[in-house]
């Protein structure tokens, strides 16, 4: 059996989204280069829709296609929906990953959950 | 596929397959037996032996057959460390960088009440003789240096090492699981009272290997039983596995100088080629490694998604990133040799073969240069690296 499922192969060899957005409105970044992981999140939110989002990570085959799936998952939904996005959703909508690699989905829900906050906050928007 | 994993594993020689079968078809009675049958058996687990021993320069009645190089090396520590303790010695020199096998026998031995001191290894991945010569101690009953690292391939001055626990009389030990049929190894010349070797690692199979012990350094049993190999390692022997070793080594040791020419040449082009790589840098010695050995580090990338893309391109490969050692933390050798976590994710291994072509080595570079270009391209360290936001390391 292949270490990860056809889907997070195919999000890891084509991640969907992947660059950085010049004049984001939201930007988040977690992990460290210490524990081999980092995610940075780019969004493009207007009318409290999120128009764009972008990903750059640094980190193992599962952290890529992670990163990649939840801007997937996000992308042209409203605020409110994004912010109820969790690990488990993104680790399902990747057909599973191995236990062991449950914490990259987790990184993907906190970079987006990350970025959410400096939108809110740049624009003044609490909770 | 181009396999660049042989530390891993090797891919088992015509000449091993060949005698493991006709062992497992022709002489498969057990050796302990007194009929004809079973004292063929015999016979083929003694050639065996004694074409093991001359390899390595030492007396068949010194060759113990293991199950590979764990069991020796566990054996091979448990047994010094026991002798040590009756003489109420109970200080033990060895390396931060040898493999689990050894260290985590000696976390093991800590818990009993020894006293560990482990080596640097420096920058260059090298032991200096001096410093194992200042950490003698009147109650060292064991030093235990690895021929040559399984990650970076750096060779050990294991005969200077050997000359000094010789003329201080305290067992040495040495992991020779990477340097057997690859480099001289020779117990006598080095001065080894102890050395563990892995048939897996030159074309043998897997699951057998053996433990050199000099005559007099009476060995510890880990498997109690029956009176196989003389008394100190029970179970009936695994005459194919035994068998198909001495064949592999044999064959390996016959062709070791001329395959060492033409891995190194080939391990010392892939060098040059991946050090243009901007931010890389190669760990470990570049002269005193192993001729098939390469490892490097490359600066913004993650080593685990790097396999996944050689592999993707036909290439196996290893890392020493926290993903693919299944922890937190990137290999214990690389940090051992100073590399930071941060780079240390970033690790690859190519461990080639006798039978790579320079079509196949041109292959690894350009695939390894694209890859690391590509993960470099959509790593957000390397963006700060690059827009000067972080300091490069490499």
């Amino acid at each position: 059996m292949a270490l990860y499922s056809e889907k997070v192969m195919d999000h890891f060899r084509n991640p969907r989204n992947v660059g950085i957005i010049e004049d984001a409105n939201g930007i988040g970044e977690v992990g460290n280069a210490k524990c081999g992981d980092i995610m940075k999140m780019y969004l493009k939110i207007e009318d409290d829709i999120i128009r764009d989002v972008k990903f750059e990570t640094f980190g193992c085959g599962s952290a890529i296609a992670s990163s990649s799936m939840a801007t997937e998952l996000i992308k042209g939904k409203p605020v409110s929906e994004a912010m109820k996005l969790t690990n488990q959703a993104v680790a399902e909508a990747l057909d599973g990953l191995p236990a062991y690699k449950m914490h990259c989905s987790v990184l993907a829900e906190e970079a987006i959950q990350s970025a959410l906050e400096d939108y809110r906050k740049r624009t003044g928007k609490e909770g | 596929m181009i396999y660049a994993d042989n530390a891993a594993t090797t891919k088992m020689s015509p000449a091993a397959v060949r005698a493991m079968i006709s062992v497992a078809e022709e002489c498969w009675g057990n050796p302990s037996s007194l009929y004809e049958h079973g004292q063929r058996a015999k016979d083929v687990l003694e050639a065996a032996r004694k074409d093991v021993a001359a390899v390595i320069g030492a007396d068949a009645k010194e060759i113990l057959f293991t199950s590979g190089g764990s069991e020796a090396d566990n054996q091979a520590i448990r047994s010094a460390a026991a002798l040590g303790a009756k003489a109420g010695k109970k200080h033990i020199i060895s390396t931060a960088f040898e493999h689990h096998a050894v260290l985590h026998t000696l976390e093991r031995l800590k818990q009993e009440g020894y006293e560990v001191t482990l080596l640097d290894v420096h920058e260059n991945g090298i032991v200096r003789p001096e410093e194992v010569e200042a950490a003698l101690r009147e109650d060292t009953c064991l030093v235990s240096i690895m021929y040559a690292n399984n990650e970076i391939g750096t060779i050990q001055p294991i005969r200077e090492i050997g000359a000094i626990c010789r003329a201080r009389n305290v067992l040495f030990h040495t992991d020779a699981v990477q340097a057997v049929g690859h480099i001289p190894v020779n117990v006598a010349e080095d001065c080894v009272d102890l050395l563990s070797a892995s048939a897996h690692k030159f074309h043998g199979p897997k699951g057998v290997g053996f433990l050199y012990a000099r005559k007099g350094v009476r060995l510890t049993n880990l498997i109690e039983g029956g009176a196989q190999e003389r008394g100190r390692r029970a179970g009936t022997e695994n005459v194919p596995g035994i068998a198909a070793m001495a064949a592999a080594l044999k064959e390996a040791d016959g062709a070791r100088e001329a395959n060492a020419a033409r891995l190194t040449a080939v391990r010392d082009r892939l060098i040059a080629e991946l050090k243009t790589i901007p931010h890389s840098a190669l760990n470990g010695d570049a002269e005193r490694r192993l001729p098939g050995n390469v490892n490097f580090c490359f600066e913004g990338i993650e080593g685990e998604s790097l396999l996944l893309l050689l592999d993707d391109k036909g290439i196996a490969a290893s890392s020493g990133s926290a993903c693919t050692s299944g922890s937190l933390d990137p290999s214990h050798v690389l940090l051992a040799i100073g590399r930071v976590h941060d780079v240390a994710h970033g690790s690859l291994r190519l461990s080639i073969g006798e039978d790579i072509t320079d079509e196949q080595a041109e292959t690894i570079v350009r695939s390894v240069k694209e890859v690391v270009e590509y993960l470099r391209g959509i790593s957000p360290i390397w963006r700060d690296l690059t827009s000067g936001k972080k300091k490069f390391i490499l």
